[in-house]
């Protein structure tokens, strides 16, 4: 299909930019997350422009960009956190731009994992992790307790189920909040910088947990610089800068061959150190 | 102290009254501020407008003419709900204080981190279980001492009731004043009120200090 050199050039532009016309046959059906043709403002700020991507189900795909591309406004309208202003975001077959969507239904598939944690301060790690599963699964409290303890032993603290968040480290926190996502026993993550507020010595177990899931066949979509994390377990690397998607590949292409100007200028300012 | 205790049970009632009108009001200003609060920060533009209106007529006139106003309004020649001056200062106190306790309560809501309502959304908890599981436990902290000073003007508010004729205890204290012609019983009801604003004080103090949490 690739055979002439022309066809090549039409693919990657489709590949760097595949938003202008909608693709003309449907998505692969093992789509997970279906990101097409998405725009989004803020007041007369455009933040994404035609925005198109997909995670298949079982991928890793990794979003890097300079700050204030886009990057998390581009997560957070996969769990409708935000509205998109024009095209469609369909999660598992799920258009959330339906308005007879049950919002919470689709959410509660759907984990997150934020780079501030946003543990609830007043409940203790238990009680972080049961209070969904409580109250939107109706699971009894055994139940609930049950599951949070297996998953906090997963995550590495088994021991801090009765300590309040403001007693654990960063790096505790942040993988008792990727428990709690996981408590909810979600088909897909989503993960916001979830190391960038951490210690470089706490970064590695929040990492290890991830990689975890990850080989466990989760859907994730990772906004994150860690390109040792990406290079290991990405199927694919999507490059974003001023709210379009410039550059997309595997990982190795982003270390070998890079194509774009852009993608080479932030790619060295993120592995220079 | 004689004619303190020739009257004891008389001032004992007033007293009593004074405690459940405190409580009774309390209860529903807490009730009503919860509500309205809610309805501020997450009804929308009408909702938000209403609730202010609301808090800004009740705040800004003044609590013996509401009572005044509910005395004549419940009265059997109008809506005819009820004579006893004590239901009628219940209802204006509550609605009165409860102006106060919405502003109080709104501004808990605020100061709560917008991510804590985002991170219970994600989890799949709608509106109203995001707001009472996570967001008015936080908002509740933050705003123990102010509620706390509003209780403890509310149980001197309640003196205002005298003026409609309730026998609440200010008004039991000067029935037996002004019939002894002594200071006793007036010095005993303005110690019958410490009795119960300084626990109040107390109580908030430990509060605050049991329920702070590092952010
Ligand atoms: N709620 C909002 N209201 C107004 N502007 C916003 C809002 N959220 C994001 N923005 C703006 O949209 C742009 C993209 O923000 P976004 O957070 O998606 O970028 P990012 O790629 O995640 O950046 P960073 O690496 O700094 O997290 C930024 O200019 C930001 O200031
Ligand atoms: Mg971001």
């Amino acid at each position: 299909m690739l055979g002439n050199p022309e066809d090549k050039a039409a693919a990657a532009a489709a590949a760097a930019r595949p938003a202008g016309a909608r693709p003309a046959s449907p998505p692969a059906a093992g789509a997970m997350i279906d990101v097409r043709d998405v725009s989004k403002s803020f007041g007369s700020l455009r933040v994404l422009k035609n925005v198109s991507m997909q995670v298949d189900r079982g991928q890793v795909v990794v979003v890097i960009g300079p700050s204030g591309s886009g990057k998390s406004t581009l997560l957070r309208c996969v769990n409708r956190l935000e509205t998109v202003d024009s095209g469609e975001v369909v999660v598992d077959g799920r258009s959330l731009s339906d308005p007879k969507l049950n919002v919470n239904a689709v959410r509660r598939e759907i984990g997150v994992v934020f780079q501030s944690f946003n543990l609830f301060p007043h409940l203790t790690v238990l009680s972080n992790l049961t209070l969904a599963p409580m109250n939107v699964l109706k699971l009894d409290r055994a139940a609930a307790e049950e599951r949070a303890r297996r998953l906090l032993e997963k995550v590495g603290i088994p021991d801090k189920a009765d300590a309040l968040p403001t007693q654990l480290s960063g790096g505790q926190q942040q993988r008792v909040a990727i428990a709690r996502a996981l408590c909810m026993e979600p088909r897909i993550m989503l993960f916001d910088e979830p190391t960038s507020a951490l210690d470089p010595e706490m970064i590695k177990e929040v990492l290890d947990v991830m990689r975890d899931l990850a080989r466990e066949g989760m859907t994730m979509m990772v906004v994150s610089h860690e390109m040792g994390f990406a290079r290991e377990v990405a199927d694919r690397v999507i490059f974003m800068d001023q709210g379009e998607i410039v550059e997309t590949g595997t990982p190795e292409h982003f270390f070998s061959e890079p194509e774009h100007e852009r993608t080479k200028r932030f790619l060295g300012t993120i592995l220079r150190h | 102290m004689d004619p303190i205790v020739a009257n004891l049970d008389f001032l004992i009632g007033g007293y009593a009254t004074t405690l459940k009108l405190s409580a009774g009001a309390m209860a529903l200003a807490l009730a009503i501020g919860v509500l309205v609060a809610s309805v501020r920060v997450w009804g929308g533009r009408i909702g938000s407008a209403a609730g202010g209106a609301y808090v800004e007529f009740f705040r800004n006139t003044p609590l013996l003419v509401q009572l005044f106003f509910y005395a004549v309004l419940f009265a059997p020649a109008n809506l005819g709900l009820s004579r006893d001056p004590v239901v009628v200062a219940l209802v204006g106190l509550s609605v009165y204080t409860g102006a106060y306790v919405t502003e109080v309560i709104r501004s808990g809501i605020l100061s709560v981190d917008q991510r804590q309502s985002e991170a219970a959304r994600s989890l799949g908890l709608s509106q109203v279980q995001t707001l009472r599981r996570v967001v008015l436990p936080q908002a509740f902290r933050t705003v123990i001492p102010p509620l706390g000073n509003l209780s403890i003007a509310l149980v001197k508010n309640t003196a205002v009731a005298s003026a409609i004729g309730a026998l609440e205890l200010l008004q039991a204290g000067s029935i037996v004043s002004s019939r002894t012609f002594r200071l006793e019983p007036l010095a005993g009801v303005v110690v019958a009120y410490l009795s119960i604003t300084i626990p109040l004080a107390i109580l908030t103090g430990h509060l605050e200090r049991r329920l702070r949490f590092a952010r």
